[in-house]
């Protein structure tokens, strides 16, 4: 588990990897290649990467007319510019059209760190859930952020993929059974079930460390596939009395809704929501932001105390 | 050369246009009307297409920028043959594939879903991307409304157009002045078009949108210009070929009435 790297960084390795056996793999950015690591694709691919200049809008649009012409699309650019600039190319072209782009969108949420708020997502997950036909993905570490890739490279239709910026524990083995749309039970416990996606994944795991020794046993799932949910996964977590969600993300309208969308419907339990509030960050080191804005295992810790009493 | 046979078939169109409208009840004669010609010229001379075969490997495309003229592209398609002309009485009404603004899914020849303004047009950037990847020589072709230029992504497209050399596009711009608040001029001018699209590196064409002569030979020496893309500034009249209906910003998205709709057809030496 010492080891650490950022999903995008997995994000760039894999699609090379697909690009040498998937011709068709088209690869867009604006003008942030090297920070959202499709550079690697580019040097690779020269012929079929294009660098849209800063202008998101038209390389969603874009990646829509080559979508269409039967390419396979990832588009890349920050978080921000992807689900907020772009929502209604994203919506109108790639979403009505059904059109195979990929829309892989780095430097998500708190941990963009220094930039500040101009650059911290919380609204993407939201947006991209509310678009018809739109599978949403937020893998955890480096394993998941490969495998994951290649499978929504070979599904066929628009998706989402939120990645980070910044160095995360890998968790996965290579060759770990993660599949899209199917959550991961990562351990047992009866006591409550933690349901974390992206980054706090890894807040949620430190956490059930820390309650275990206080006696309290919490089941960890890894919910890399926002939309379609996992609602089995959840229905079973549930059974264990408390949930609670963890994401690097608003608390309106990404996991923690989500998950309660299901919940509310098919089992209804006690909740708590972990992530950012309803409020903007700041500028500061990514550690310092979580620790601020109430995204770190200490906060999931009494999020469950809360719930389990 | 004699035009007679494309003006006929452009009355045709606007006669269909203005069926479609009144029938649905709603829709957007002025615009559909203005573009009728440059949408005959692209369907019935221009463009390789085939409407028994929609999907042909190697075709030409085109998309409508401005999709609130979706009636006269829907006319032009069941003329060519796409659908049956019964068909185009089902505009804007339930279940019907003939929605307000074209969806590809659902009509044979639509090749782009729009309605969003300036989106067509940067979704075409793409589709001519990939036809240089692919070594396609079908051409793609856009019709933008006038207005439609104070979009933004509108000079992203451009520039990406230009940069890319993509000189198997074809932006073509209705030019009929008016928009729905107004002259383009008191609501936020557009003008000098030509000189922005020379700037943004476009070779640049401007023509009389209503005659046929002047847009097929715009569109030749679109396809002979090599190594950047053409833009068609066509001068045209909002509401062309009815009388009470030309350079009306009014007629912009309105429909008419019984009366309106029988002095429309009779102008346009059309049947009811």
């Amino acid at each position: 588990m010492a080891d650490k790297t950022a999903t995008r960084q997995a994000y760039g390795k894999v699609l090379v990897e697909i690009g040498k056996e998937n011709p068709d793999l088209v690869v867009m950015d604006a003008d942030l290649s090297k920070s959202t690591m499709t550079a690697e694709f580019a040097k690779t691919f020269p012929e079929r990467f294009f660098n849209m200049g800063i202008a998101e809008q038209n390389l969603y649009a874009a990646a829509c007319g080559l979508a269409l012409s039967g390419k396979t699309v990832c588009a890349s650019t920050f978080a921000m510019f992807a689900a907020g600039r772009a929502f209604e190319i994203i919506r109108n072209s790639i979403g009505y059209t059904h059109a195979n782009v990929k829309v892989c969108a780095t430097h998500a949420g708190i941990t963009v760190g220094e930039d500040g708020a101009s650059h911290q997502t919380f609204e993407d997950l939201a947006l991209m859930r509310t678009i018809p036909g739109m599978t949403v993905v937020n893998p955890c570490d480096d394993v998941s952020t490969r495998t994951l890739m290649k499978q929504v490279i070979d599904m066929q239709g628009p998706c989402y993929v939120r990645l980070g910026r910044a160095a995360v524990p890998t968790f996965y083995k290579e060759g770990a059974e993660i599949r899209l749309g199917k959550g991961n039970w990562l351990r047992r416990g009866n006591d409550a079930s933690i349901v974390a996606t992206g980054i706090m994944v890894s807040e949620a795991m430190a956490a059930a460390d820390e309650l275990s020794q206080s006696g309290i046993e919490v089941g960890v799932i890894d919910m890399h596939t926002i939309k379609p949910i996992d609602e089995d996964i959840l229905v079973e977590a549930a059974k264990a009395g408390a949930v609670i969600t963890a994401e690097e993300h608003s608390v309106i309208g990404g996991l923690g809704s989500a998950v309660a969308e299901v919940l509310s419907r098919k089992s209804p339990v006690r909740m708590a929501m972990v992530g950012q509030q309803d409020t903007f960050g700041e500028s500061g080191k990514p550690e310092e932001l979580k620790a601020k804005y109430g995204m770190t295992a200490a906060d999931i810790v009494k999020a469950v105390k809360g719930l389990v009493r | 050369m004699d035009y007679k046979e494309y003006e006929k078939i452009a009355s045709q169109i606007r006669v269909d246009v203005i069926k479609e409208i009144h029938s649905a009840g709603s829709g957007h004669p002025g615009g559909s009307l203005s573009a009728a010609d440059i949408v005959t010229a692209l369907y019935f001379k221009e463009m390789n297409v085939d409407p028994k075969n929609p999907q042909m490997k190697g075709r030409d495309k085109f998309v409508l920028s401005k999709g609130h003229a979706a009636p006269v592209q829907y006319a032009a398609l069941a003329e060519k043959g796409y659908f049956p002309k019964e068909e185009l009485l089902t505009l804007r009404k339930l279940g019907s594939r003939l929605q307000g603004h074209p969806n590809r899914d659902k009509v044979p020849g639509i090749e782009m879903s729009t309605g969003s303004l300036s989106q067509g047009f940067a979704v075409c950037v793409g589709m001519a991307l990939a036809n240089k990847l692919n070594n396609d020589a079908g051409r793609i072709y856009t019709l933008l409304g006038d207005g439609e230029l104070q979009e933004g992504l509108i000079w992203e497209a451009a520039m990406a157009s230009s940069h890319y050399k993509l000189d198997n596009l074809c932006v073509i711009v209705d030019w009929n002045g008016l928009q729905i608040d107004g002259n383009n001029d008191d609501v936020m001018t557009v003008k000098p078009i030509d000189e922005k699209f020379k700037a943004f590196g476009f070779n640049v064409l401007v023509i009389d949108g209503h005659n046929f002569e002047e847009i097929f030979e715009a569109f030749d020496k679109a396809r002979a210009c090599k190594g950047r893309p053409t833009a068609i500034i066509a001068k045209t009249h909002k509401g062309q070929g009815v009388s009470f209906m030309t350079d009306q910003a009014g007629w912009h998205g309105k429909a008419p009435d019984e009366e309106q709709t029988k002095q429309a057809i009779e102008e346009l030496g059309g049947e009811l």
